[in-house]
């Protein structure tokens, strides 16, 4: 089941392991991505609270924890090539996995059909 | 474009705003006896140009300037000989530039300048990348200990006791604001630096470890069981250096394993100029940092006609960007200065920078000498570069000093003045000696030094 939040970001829950990632619409706005600083692993992060760093050509952006939890893996693979998270936002161009402190938490967030609406109306 | 002054009713809008009654509210954090109050002394309000001129030509007359007496004060400030070439090629057409020279279009000369400036600084500290300058030593060391709060998530800083008093005090001051947690302390006299009670201050709360190096007495030693210990507990080691001249003759910081090396530029071309303008160096020696550093980096691009081109790079760091969430609040350079110290350099070349290194040490080493003769005075450093510290015997060096200016010598730095109030540290004298000094110079200060001893109780 896959979550998003209002700073577009994505979440993506299989069993006790959510992967996070930001959105096509986050990369569309922030343009060419040509660096990525993810979080070390093991480092516990918080729901809304800054876990990594995307910066593009043009800007530098926070990427805030949809839930807490702590990090488990981080996508080694941007630090080679960060314009994953252009080609493929919500797939190969994924940040970083987490545990599931809180799962209530998932509850506050939008599911694909809340984020569309949402895009809309911004 | 119109020039509109302010009206009196817009500063007291904007005083109201942020909570002062009056301009002088802004100025509290001077101490009081550095305010001007009043009229400068002995100038009426109203006077001719040519009065003016007269009146402040005689005030003048009372400095005793470096290049009229026998002349050895360092501690971070030195006096080196600036060709002068270095004058007039900084005031050639293609470095002239309006105030933030960075638009790529314009500014090819400044920025290669840059460019060139950040490699010799890279090279000089042993590190891999350096940026195109800070405002002066004091402000880059305090630059690199919040840069190594940022790389470490820590909030604590080891400053060694013979770093520079003035450099810690900056770093306090800005610590004051940003909540970080500065563990300072006094130099120990001893002749060489004391690196094992240093190592044994470093815990698994320390951001980083700064140390000054030549240090505060003119020590030198391998910094790299600092290295060592700092990066066993997750910290940072920042090599401060106040001499760069030092560096064309002992080993670079980064060679010894320093992660943040910062320093004052000024002895390469800058000059003493009162206390400045000066130049903040600041680099680091692995580039996995670089998006850590603060200020401004020029990087090597090629334009769109594929020819050789520079531009400024990473700004994502800078504040015009990253808002608040910069890594510095820091977006320009001292870039006349660094231009200064480029075209010094590049005069020099490596065996020109070596070859000068060469001849202050040779200096330092026969005034040492001749001084360590001086009946009741001794030489404490086991190494030092261009400046060392003498012990005076119990005598008060803040006195000696006094004496020796009213003799036409200015013989140094006392530890009392940098120290003010710290009995332990009075009676050391900090002596620099330069390819300026001459033979002849320290042989009036050894003949003024043993008279004035004599004559002091």
């Amino acid at each position: 089941m896959r979550y998003y939040t209002d700073e577009h970001e994505w979440i993506d829950v299989a069993g006790d392991v959510a992967t996070v990632g930001i959105t096509d619409y986050a990369q569309g706005q922030l343009g060419d991505i040509v660096f990525v600083e993810l979080p070390g692993v093991g480092t516990a992060v918080e729901k809304g609270k800054d876990a990594a760093v995307v910066e593009s050509v043009k800007a530098a952006s926070d990427v805030y924890a949809p839930i807490n939890g702590e990090v488990t893996e981080t996508n080694g693979a941007l630090e080679e090539d960060p314009s994953l998270v252009n080609s493929a936002p919500e797939g190969e161009g994924w940040f970083f996995k987490m545990t599931i402190a809180d799962a209530g938490q998932l509850d506050g967030l939008m599911d694909e059909a809340g984020y569309k609406a949402f895009l809309e109306g911004l | 474009m119109r020039y509109l002054p302010l009206t009196d009713n817009d500063r007291q809008a904007m005083l109201a705003k942020i909570g002062a009654k009056c301009v002088d509210d802004l100025f509290v954090d001077v101490p009081e006896v550095a305010r001007l109050n009043g009229p400068i002394h002995g100038l009426p309000m109203h006077a001719s140009e040519m009065a003016v001129e007269r009146h402040m030509k005689k005030l003048a007359a009372k400095n005793m300037a470096a290049g009229d007496v026998p002349f050895f004060l360092g501690a971070g400030a030195y006096r080196h000989h600036v060709p002068a070439s270095v004058d007039t090629i900084i005031q050639r057409g293609e470095f002239l530039t309006a105030y933030t020279p960075y638009q790529p279009e314009i500014a090819q000369g400044t920025l290669q300048m840059l460019f060139e400036f950040q490699t010799q600084v890279a090279r000089l500290y042993g590190c891999a990348v350096a940026n195109a300058s800070l405002y002066d030593g004091s402000t880059a060391c305090w630059e690199a200990v919040a840069m190594a709060t940022r790389v470490t998530k820590r909030k604590r800083a080891v400053l060694s006791g013979a770093l520079h008093p003035h450099y810690a005090q900056v770093v306090k001051t800005m610590a004051h604001f940003t909540g970080d947690e500065i563990a300072d302390a006094l130099p120990a006299i001893t002749p060489d630096p004391e690196l094992a009670g240093l190592i044994a201050r470093i815990d698994e709360e320390t951001a980083c470890v700064v140390v000054q190096y030549p240090d505060i007495l003119g020590r030198i030693s391998d910094l790299t069981p600092v290295a060592e210990a700092a990066h066993a507990k997750g910290a940072l080691l920042v090599v401060v250096n106040t001499e760069p001249v030092a560096l064309g003759a002992i080993k670079s910081p980064g060679e010894m394993g320093a992660d943040i090396v910062v320093g004052e530029g000024q002895s390469l071309g800058v000059g003493l100029q009162f206390g400045g303008p000066y130049l903040g160096l600041f680099a680091v020696r692995d580039p996995k940092h670089v998006r850590q550093m603060p200020g401004r980096l020029c990087g090597e691009t090629t334009d769109a006609e594929g020819k050789r081109a520079f531009v400024l790079t990473l700004s994502t760091r800078e504040q015009h960007i990253r808002r608040e969430k910069a890594t510095s609040n820091i977006c320009t350079n001292s870039g006349l200065c660094a231009l200064a110290f480029t075209v010094h350099m590049t005069l020099l070349g490596e065996t020109g920078l070596r070859q000068l290194a060469a001849e202050n040490h040779r200096l330092a080493c026969l005034a040492a000498d001749r001084l360590a003769r001086v009946p009741g005075v001794e030489v404490l450093n086991n190494a030092f570069f261009n400046e060392f510290t003498l012990m005076l015997g119990g005598k008060p060096a803040r006195e000696i000093i006094r004496d020796l200016a009213d003799r036409g010598v200015l013989g140094g730095v006392s530890l009392g003045r940098l120290y003010p109030g710290v009995d332990a540290l009075e009676h050391a004298l900090l002596v620099a000696v330069t390819e300026t000094t001459t033979e002849e110079d320290i042989e009036r200060l050894a003949q003024e030094l043993e008279a004035s001893i004599k004559e002091t109780v």
